[in-house]
């Protein structure tokens, strides 16, 4: 699904945040991707939606090189790729369903459709109800949950997230992680960068290990 | 078949709700949105009425026959049929459309009518008025073969004196087409205006909305749908400034009503002054959306590629 050959990231203060990884993610996996702060792992996950380019080497989606991907064609790989942030990037002047909305309105979907799917990605983060609500009157827990309706509300077949749980606390945490693991149980392809080794191990899938812009570690997980 | 409505059906709906969100945000902050909205108005009615009034000259003047007309002033001793003879003849001549003569006799007669000095002329032993040949010369003349025609024309023995009647006319003419060609610069530079006061105000609301544009390329929207509601945010300035600049001009029309038509039946006319009309205001509408749309285009594809997410 997502392949790596021999990637390297340098930024233009010089900064090397990526050297030389090499990596295959397979459809429908579920994978962590661990270090320290600062061991490239934001930049590797940035690397997939394009929000950034390397330097050298090639990433792979869907056996498609991204290389070849121009300034218009971006949108369309996006729109493929759900994306959740450790801030949850709500836009604070809208309601909870107007946010959740969103992706499905960029796509031109009809009104019944948003509103059916709308509920169902609010249900299955256990938010239905608060559609009217705005962000700011929820908790933390409950603005990651929106974030992440949001990003699998159009069924995207790749999930992304940056330290989804990084302001949240353990039990909280649990909660998001085990949320994944329901989409990931579903199909979808799971990625997650997180320094929380104790509940990464708990859960026992792939951990991918970066150290100062080098794979130094790739534990298969438990069950294979 | 079924896919393609789809398609249609949520292109229309995209730009439905992108029209109506536009319009909701300019209501939500009625007061920057009347401001721009005013500033965009006076930059087009300025113009606007300009030209009409430009119009409303240009029909008085046209009310006149334009062409130059020669009056051949004969000399009192020439008799009635020689003169008729000239007149003949002179018609004949390839730079004349066409001659008439007015007679002493006539000429008096329109004068006695006209002039009320009925008591005055009866003291008159016999007709001062010489006889009078008006000549129509082909349109196609300029200035100078006129005035040539004239010349030759004034070379003969029989005529006293030969008057080029219309120079004036043309002299308004001129000072027309000066004029208008100055109302087109000043209204080139307040098309401007209006592009760079709309692309300000466009370029302000983008930027403030960063957050939400960041968002949106991160979830895959493209240029297209982020420019979108710019753009009809620009069509709704335009329009509203146009619907203003008309408000401004019709009112301004009322004022000046009264007073041009006492002036124009002090000069026997029952002249009075014409309105933008539905063509006008059509022109105007679209105008305003054109530039409204135009300075929003430029303002967002100035900003579009400088924005992205971090």
């Amino acid at each position: 699904m997502i392949r790596f050959e021999n990637v390297s990231k340098r930024y233009p203060n010089g900064y090397e945040a990526l050297r030389g990884v090499t990596l295959t993610i397979g459809q429908g996996e579920m994978v962590f991707v661990t270090g320290h702060s600062g061991a490239g792992k934001s930049t590797l996950l940035r690397l997939i939606p394009l929000l950034e380019r390397p330097t050298s080497g090639q990433v792979l989606v869907a056996k498609a090189n991204l290389a070849r991907f121009g300034r218009r064609r971006i949108p369309q790989l996006r729109r493929r790729i759900g994306m959740i942030f450790q801030d949850s990037r709500l836009l604070y002047d809208r309601t909870v369903f107007d946010n959740v909305a969103l992706p499905l309105v960029i796509d031109g979907m009809p009104h019944a459709e948003i509103q059916r799917r709308v509920r169902a990605a609010l249900d299955k983060v256990g938010l239905l109800g608060k559609e009217q609500a705005y962000p700011e009157t929820l908790s933390g827990g409950e603005q990651q949950r929106v974030g992440i309706a949001r990003a699998v509300v159009s069924r995207p077949p790749i999930l992304i997230a940056d330290e989804p749980t990084g302001n949240l606390d353990p039990k909280l945490s649990e909660e998001i992680m085990r949320l994944f693991q329901d989409f990931n149980r579903v199909g979808v392809t799971v990625i997650i960068a997180s320094h929380d080794l104790g509940l990464i191990r708990r859960l026992g899938h792939r951990v991918l290990t970066l150290e100062q812009g080098r794979l130094i570690d790739d534990w298969p997980g438990r069950a294979g | 078949m079924a896919a393609w409505r789809k398609r249609l059906a949520g292109f229309l709906a995209a730009h439905a709700r992108a029209l109506v969100g536009a319009l909701g945000r300019l209501y939500r902050a009625p007061l920057p949105s009347l401001l721009t909205a005013g500033v965009i108005g006076i930059s087009l009615a300025l113009p606007t009425g300009f030209l009409l009034l430009l119009a409303n000259v240009g029909n008085l003047a046209g009310d006149w026959d334009s062409g130059p007309r020669l009056s051949l002033f004969v000399r009192k001793e020439v008799a009635a049929e020689r003169y008729r003879a000239l007149a003949r003849e002179l018609a004949a001549d390839p730079q004349i459309r066409s001659t008439r003569v007015i007679a002493p006799e006539e000429a008096l007669a329109e004068f006695r009518r006209a002039s009320g000095f009925d008591d005055v002329l009866e003291l008159l032993d016999d007709n001062p008025l010489p006889p009078v040949i008006v000549i129509e010369p082909r349109a196609e003349l300029d200035p100078e073969r006129l005035e040539s025609l004239a010349a030759r024309l004034r070379a003969l023995p029989q005529v006293a004196l030969v008057q080029l009647d219309s120079a004036w006319v043309q002299r308004l003419h001129a000072f027309l087409k000066l004029l208008r060609r100055g109302i087109w610069v000043v209204t080139g530079l307040l098309a401007v205006a209006v592009i760079l006061v709309v692309g300000n105000t466009i370029r302000l609301d983008f930027l403030n909305r960063r957050e939400e544009i960041v968002l949106i390329k991160l979830i895959g929207g493209t240029d297209a749908f982020i420019r979108r509601p710019f753009l009809y945010e620009g069509l709704w300035y335009g329009v509203a400034g146009a619907l203003l600049a008309a408000v401004l001009v019709e009112a301004a029309r009322l004022l000046l009503a009264g007073p041009a038509r006492e002036l124009a039946a002090l000069y026997g006319s029952g002249y009075s002054l014409g309105g933008l009309g539905f063509d006008g205001l059509g022109k105007l509408l679209l105008t305003g959306a054109a530039l409204g749309l135009l300075g929003a285009w430029l303002a967002v594809g100035r900003h579009l590629a400088s924005i992205e997410p971090r």
